[in-house]
């Protein structure tokens, strides 16, 4: 039982911080330029593959810095060349655009990589056990994949809150037009901001293509849960990402760890369920099983009951 | 009418021209659709007209939001998939003999499913419109899209659910056992949706949708809620996805959990898209324009959603009116009757197109071809000619005709937009 | 008599800083009142207060004797007040004729019909016919709203307002922008729709407040300090103050 706790504990965590790097870039995107990012998650799925090639021929500690970046510029030319035409149209033309990107990058994915899975293996050098307790052990890379993610958080934050570039992309997340009076270059600024945005997506996906596995469906997967996040922890704010990640990081992965029926878990809090009806099929189920939509129940509960989220100040 | 009766003679005569104009293209609508079985030869072909009947509803319906109520809406096809499961089990059971529910009702009752789940959860997604509506309609889809894994007996699991649309009681001995007798029910119910649609465009609470979409907070100011009105476009969105999803049924005698989901959803958003949110029409055109290409497109080749999606991008970025739209561009052109002078230039802008898009086509196959290490095959048919990727020789030429191209609109594009400005300019009375 | 609309010890604060600080008015029925004020009083504030945009923080509102504080703005409309928007704000993709029309259909009772059809509504077509005419818009019947001029805006910002029959109406600074013949123009028909109703309007044109109010209020700094008859107004020295920092006499 204390096992399957601090796994799960530790599990999650790992989950959560991941999904606070995708949702961080996601939400630097939004705050500043008001537009939800659908082909982010795009942006994770071609650093995981781009990161496999390039590991093929350089070996995974290269691939680990030239995949971000390679990501991170492509993600400034689709900012330059497509977000910024349609950004006069509206916030509901900019999300169909970027709609649009992700099923072509997808498209272009399958293309040139196939559709089957990559093998996409955990480096040698990382791949043994960290610690054992109780008979369970703790693989390294995932200790690995908790540091960057942490490195990566602190190296945002300074660059946020004590560089020059950093205080001014903070401003231009509430006041754009202000900034631009004041001579900087916003444009510039928006697709800075994009193309990094980017490549901690494709990071994100460098370091979880080995063990959340490298197919085309890993964008469409992953990318709704982000979404998720972002709403749920308020649009906008970097804080209210961080706790929705470990939160949804956390119960995710506990649920999939819990083999009790959902009939079963109701009646142990003392609610009782009739068997058979039309909800039966609901009731059998195992918590494991209904793991993949809670978060999505968290979502339409959170919109229903405080649509800002939990940290946020906006609602589009 | 009582108009007419109170106006001058020949207002009455203006006003009446204008409306045989109007009810006429519905009549016209009506004979095409009634004669076009007879213009199609193959079996195919009339697979292919069912298949855009039901898109064409699926199409004008989610307009319905995104068009007309400002709504944009990822997770759709889950009204469309609900009313076809509804209707494919009612079927089933009408079979059994169970139900007295003959062939002809049933897109009507994956209408009532679609709109009795919109209204559920209609109630808590229109509270707001743009990019928090988004999220919603993502979530409930990918909710949907979770729990048809769960409840098993109702969703068919992943063999989804299979119905027989020849077991189920007759109305007027109406059998629909051959793919002509379904294609004139799906081309009815097409006629009466399509008239239904536009009837509701033009009710108040039509009316009011436009002005939410438009301007929610001023709506609100002249006594309307904005999220009523929302939700009252919604359920009668769903209500006519449901429609098609009950079409669906009847016509594949098949609905799996894949009819509800987000690639569904995304399929309806291109089609609507691609065709023109801005009029009527446009959903009807992009259901049409993305059936074909997708169904002859699927023939050749695996990479067909890679060039819808490509396709759609660019009508995103230049086209953002849609094909309606730049029909409608030409009106002024028409009027004054130059257009004409068009043909050249667009023939040749058009033809230049062409050239570029055989070229980036090849060399997207030819990396599909590669990428794809099939190492058994050396060769493969790429437009009508056998070409061997693994040689050097079809990417130089690919790629001259994708340049070439390009090179080409780069001269030819001005001059045919020079020739729309000048040929849409207002007549010199 | 019950006035039209009567705030009681408003106030607002947008998180700590407040804005509205304690404001008690009445407007009597049938009276044509403005609201003026320097830049940054809160009278914009004060009208999304009453018109049910803004919650209050404290304090009460009431428009024709019934308390609307916590209501939606549709509510309060539906009572029977009005507003327009200092930005014009009207129906941008509907013709100007549609935007009329939309403004009188729930006042003619159609709700959320959808077994009617607006075209053969005639009651409600003759309505919008008859406010494009006093607007003098029937020329740009058809043409989407966004692309008239700024003064066409301006009416048909107005027209939308006064259209559904509303006989308590907000007017916000119905004139800015405008030339001299503009705002003549649109000061004759304020008077000739407001005619029998109550207006409160904010303005900053001092001919039209003192060529259309009855009575004047002033708000300086979140709060009221004078209501009066335009004459009086005009020798408080409470108000010269608040405009041009020093007592003066008026020039």
């Amino acid at each position: 039982m204390f096992t399957l706790i601090f796994f799960s504990l530790l599990n999650g965590l790992v989950y959560g911080m991941l999904l606070f790097m995708l949702s961080s870039g996601l939400t630097l995107i939004f705050g500043m330029m008001g537009v939800l990012n659908f082909a982010h998650a795009s942006f994770y799925m071609l650093g995981a593959y781009v990161a496999f090639t390039l590991g093929l021929h350089l070996g995974f500690w290269p691939a680990l810095v030239i995949a971000p970046v390679v990501v991170g510029l492509l993600g400034a030319l689709v900012e330059r060349q497509g977000l910024r035409r349609v950004h006069r149209f509206g916030h509901i033309a900019e999300l169909i655009f970027t709609f649009g990107v992700a099923i072509v990058i997808e498209e272009i994915v399958q293309l040139v990589w196939g559709r089957p899975a990559k093998s996409y293996q955990v480096p040698a050098m990382l791949d043994f056990p960290l610690f054992r307790v109780l008979g369970s052990s703790f693989p390294a890379y995932k200790a690995f994949m908790l540091v960057i993610a942490v490195a990566i958080f602190a190296f945002v934050f300074v660059i946020l809150t004590r560089t020059r570039a950093g205080l001014i992309i903070q401003a231009s997340l509430t006041h754009p037009q202000m900034v631009a009076m004041l001579g900087h270059n916003v444009p510039r600024v928006f697709m800075v901001v994009f193309g990094i945005g980017s490549a901690l997506a494709a990071l994100a996906g460098v370091i979880a293509g080995p063990v959340l596995g490298t197919f085309p469906g890993m964008a469409q997967v992953l990318g709704s849960i982000v979404f998720v996040v972002v709403v749920i922890g308020g649009l906008g704010s970097l804080t209210g990402a961080f706790v929705a990640s470990l939160l949804i990081g956390i119960v995710q992965t506990f649920a999939v760890a819990m083999d009790v029926s959902v009939g079963g878990a109701l009646g142990a809090v003392g609610v009782h369920v009739q068997t058979g009806g039309a909800l039966h099929d609901l009731w059998k189920v195992t918590i494991a099983q209904i793991a993949p939509i809670l978060p999505y129940v968290l979502l339409v509960a959170t919109l229903i009951v405080r649509p800002t989220g939990l940290f946020g100040t906006r609602e589009t | 009418m009582s108009t007419a009766a109170t106006r001058p003679l020949a207002v009455a005569g203006v006003a009446r021209t204008a409306r045989v104009r109007r009810y006429g293209l519905w009549v016209a609508a009506a004979v095409v659709l009634v004669i076009l079985p007879r213009l199609v030869r193959t079996g195919t072909a009339l697979a292919v007209m069912n298949q855009m009947g039901i898109a064409v509803v699926f199409a004008l319906s989610y307009n319905m939001l995104l068009g007309q109520g400002g709504m944009l809406s990822f997770g759709h096809a889950v009204y469309f998939g609900l009313g076809g499961f509804i209707a494919a089990h009612v079927l089933s059971l009408a079979g059994r003999g169970a139900l007295y529910v003959p062939v002809p009702v049933l897109p009507l009752v994956g209408g009532l499913g679609g709109l009795a789940f919109a209204a559920l959860f209609g109630s808590f997604s229109t509270r707001r419109a743009g990019t928090v509506f988004a999220m919603i309609s993502l979530g409930v889809a990918e909710l949907m899209a979770a729990s048809s894994l769960i409840f098993d007996r109702f969703f068919g699991g992943e063999e989804g659910i299979t119905t027989n649309r020849s077991k189920a009681p007759l109305l007027l001995g109406l059998e629909f056992t051959r793919d002509r007798q379904v294609y004139y029910l799906i081309a009815f119910w097409l006629f009466v949706a399509t008239v239904a649609m536009y009837a509701f465009s033009r009710t108040p609470v039509g009316r009011m949708a436009n002005a939410v979409r438009d301007n929610p907070e001023r709506a609100e100011f002249v006594g309307y809620s904005q999220h009523r009105v929302r939700f009252v476009s919604f359920c009668a969105a769903g209500f006519f996805a449901g429609i098609a999803g009950g079409l669906f049924a009847v016509n594949y005698e098949i609905l799996t959990a894949e009819n509800m989901g987000l690639t569904a959803s995304g399929a309806v958003l291109l089609m609507t898209y691609i065709g023109g949110v801005g009029s009527f029409v446009g959903p009807i055109i992009g259901a049409v324009v993305f059936t074909f290409l997708q169904s002859m497109l699927s023939d050749y080749t695996g990479m067909w959603l890679l060039y819808l999606g490509i396709l759609f991008l660019a009508t995103v970025l230049f086209v953002p009116m849609g094909l309606a739209g730049v029909l409608m561009l030409h009106a002024p052109a028409w009027r004054a009757r130059r257009l004409g002078r068009l043909v050249g230039p667009y023939l040749v802008t058009g033809a230049l197109a062409l050239v570029a898009a055989v070229g980036v086509i090849g060399l997207l196959e030819m990396i599909h071809f590669v990428a794809a290490a099939d190492a058994t095959r050396a060769t493969r048919r790429l437009f009508w000619v056998v070409v061997a990727p693994r040689a050097v020789t079809p990417w130089v030429a690919f790629a001259a005709l994708a340049v070439a191209g390009a090179l080409g609109l780069r001269w030819a594009a001005p001059r045919a937009a020079a020739a729309f400005e000048a040929a849409s300019r207002p007549a010199r009375s | 008599m019950t006035p039209a609309v009567e705030l009681v010890e408003v106030r607002k604060s947008f998180g700590a800083t407040p804005i509205i600080r304690g404001v008690s008015l009445a407007i009597e029925a049938g009276t044509r009142q403005a609201l003026i004020g320097p830049n940054g009083a809160g009278k914009s504030t004060l009208f999304n207060l009453v018109t049910g945009k803004y919650p209050v923080t404290t304090g009460r509102i009431r428009v024709k004797g019934a308390d609307v504080t916590d209501l939606a703005p549709y509510e309060i409309n539906r009572r029977g007040l009005a507003r327009s928007f200092q930005v014009t704000n009207i129906f941008t993709r509907l013709s100007v004729f549609e935007n009329i029309r939309c403004a009188v259909l729930w006042s003619a009772g159609y709700r959320y019909s959808f077994w009617h059809r607006v075209s053969a509504a005639r009651a409600v077509n003759e309505r919008a016919e008859t406010v494009l005419e006093q607007l003098n818009l029937t020329a740009r019947r058809d043409v989407p709203a966004g692309v008239l001029s700024y003064a066409e805006q301006r009416a048909l910002e107005i027209g939308i307002t006064i259209a559904g029959g509303a006989d308590v109406i907000l007017l916000d600074e119905p004139t800015s922008g405008m030339s001299r013949s503009e705002t003549e123009h649109v000061v004759g028909l304020i008077r000739q729709v407001t005619a029998g109703k109550t207006l409160l309007m904010v303005e900053h044109d001092m001919s039209v407040v003192f060529d259309l109010a009855d009575r004047i209020a002033v708000l300086v700094y979140g709060e009221i300090i004078a209501h009066d008859t335009p004459e009086r107004i005009r020798a408080n020295a409470a108000v010269q103050e608040a405009y041009l920092g020093v007592p003066q006499g008026v020039a």
